[in-house]
């Protein structure tokens, strides 16, 4: 099988493939875990105000599209074969940890739209939410940062 | 009178796929059936019944706002239509499809915007009672809602001809712009429930699952046509 010319373009689809799909990923692994499974947060939880609702209406809908958006980008790229699993990988990383480290700075502390968890003390919780966010991002930015220098395969 | 409409919409496709030479899709003709079908059961049968129910208003409304007009973009009737009517009568219909106003309306953005704007008008305001009580309300809030979904879906779908076309970035960022107006409505329904109605609970957080699948299958559709045409458009520019 002869390898196609690389296709300009096509690595920065790569990672904004999985930016957007780590990003859904989380924001779907957030909503079905911690909402449906745990039931730790709450579909509405009475206490935020208009900007809370708002916030949560416009992070729902752009998570799920953005994990539509990345599958179909990452069919595209694959199609190409231009495909590269450490950037694809440090890219999906990136995308969740920043979007978790959003999720617990932003909406949890700034805005306060609703907390991790109600009825215990929340600063372990928050810690480690954020943490872990920081955490998977920067792995993510060492992976991209890696494949840079690799031939993609 | 709602049966007889519908049954006289998907005659009339029919008609037009049997006097059409060229086949046509059966996928299509099944999809305006099933949009056919889901506005008789949203605005007829046992879902009418309980009107102060908001649970059972819901699932018709989802049924009228978002499904059916999924089923009938898909289907394509103007594009049926174009190929049915004699050329001249065809020239003039694509001629009032490129006319200014239509453009605007079947931008979309804008269209997205009519159809967020008019659901938001019936449920944070005083029509969702009136409509209840009164038949002939009810009857023109449902078409409304059904005309500016059914528009919304096929301006970011754009499976028609359309003389000006957004891209695909452009589309799925209109409808996520949507979905959010959506889920948020559906929040504050549960929030600030309309006096009332019972069953509020269950229809706004059905207003916002169903709301999400409806969207998120719209999406798929969405892209799934961007990855089809990017494969035409490499097949074409590609060297021989």
């Amino acid at each position: 099988m002869t390898a196609p010319q690389p296709v300009p373009g096509s690595h920065r689809r790569l990672v904004v493939s999985g930016l957007l799909l780590g990003a859904g990923a989380m924001g779907a692994v957030d909503e079905i875990v911690f909402h449906q499974l745990l039931h730790w947060h709450h579909f509405y939880d009475r206490a935020s105000g208009t900007a809370g609702l708002v916030s949560d209406g416009l992070l729902h809908a752009a998570t799920w599209s953005a994990t539509v958006a990345g599958l179909a980008l990452l069919a595209d790229v694959r199609r190409r074969q231009t495909f590269s699993a450490v950037r694809w990988w440090g890219a999906v990383l990136l995308g969740a940890g920043g979007f978790q480290t959003w999720d617990g700075v932003v909406d949890h502390k700034v805005l306060r739209v609703h907390q991790v968890r109600y009825g215990v003390d929340l600063t372990g919780y928050d810690l480690l939410w954020t943490g872990s966010g920081v955490l998977v991002a920067l792995v993510g930015a060492l992976l991209l940062w890696r494949g840079r220098t690799r031939p993609a395969r | 009178m709602i049966a007889l409409a519908a049954g006289a919409a998907a005659a009339l496709y029919l008609l037009a796929v049997t006097a059409d030479r060229r086949p046509w899709p059966g996928v299509r003709t099944a999809s305006w059936l099933l949009g056919c079908g889901c506005l008789v059961a949203a605005l007829t049968g046992p879902l009418t019944a309980t009107h102060m129910d908001l649970h059972a208003h819901m699932a018709g409304h989802l049924l009228l706002g978002m499904v059916a007009p999924l089923a009938l973009a898909l289907a394509r009737p103007v594009t049926l239509l174009l190929r049915v009517l004699p050329v001249g009568a065809a020239r003039r219909v694509s001629r009032v499809l490129r006319m200014a106003p239509v453009r605007v309306l079947t931008d979309p953005f804008v269209a997205t915007g009519l159809s967020v704007a008019g659901t938001w008008l019936l449920y944070r305001s005083g029509l969702l009672m009136a409509a209840a009580h009164s038949p002939g309300l009810h009857l023109l809030v449902s078409v409304h809602v059904l005309l500016t979904g059914w528009l919304a879906t096929a301006a970011v779908l754009a499976l028609e001809p359309m003389p000006h076309r957004r891209g695909v970035v452009a589309r799925a960022v209109a409808l996520a712009a949507g979905m959010a107006a959506h889920d948020v409505l559906a929040k504050s329904l549960y929030a600030a429930p309309p006096t009332g109605f019972s069953g509020v609970a269950a229809g706004a957080q059905l207003m916002y699952n169903g709301g999400t699948v409806v969207h998120l299958a719209v999406a798929a559709l969405l892209w799934r046509q961007w990855y089809v045409s990017r494969d035409a458009v490499r097949t074409a520019t590609a060297p021989a």
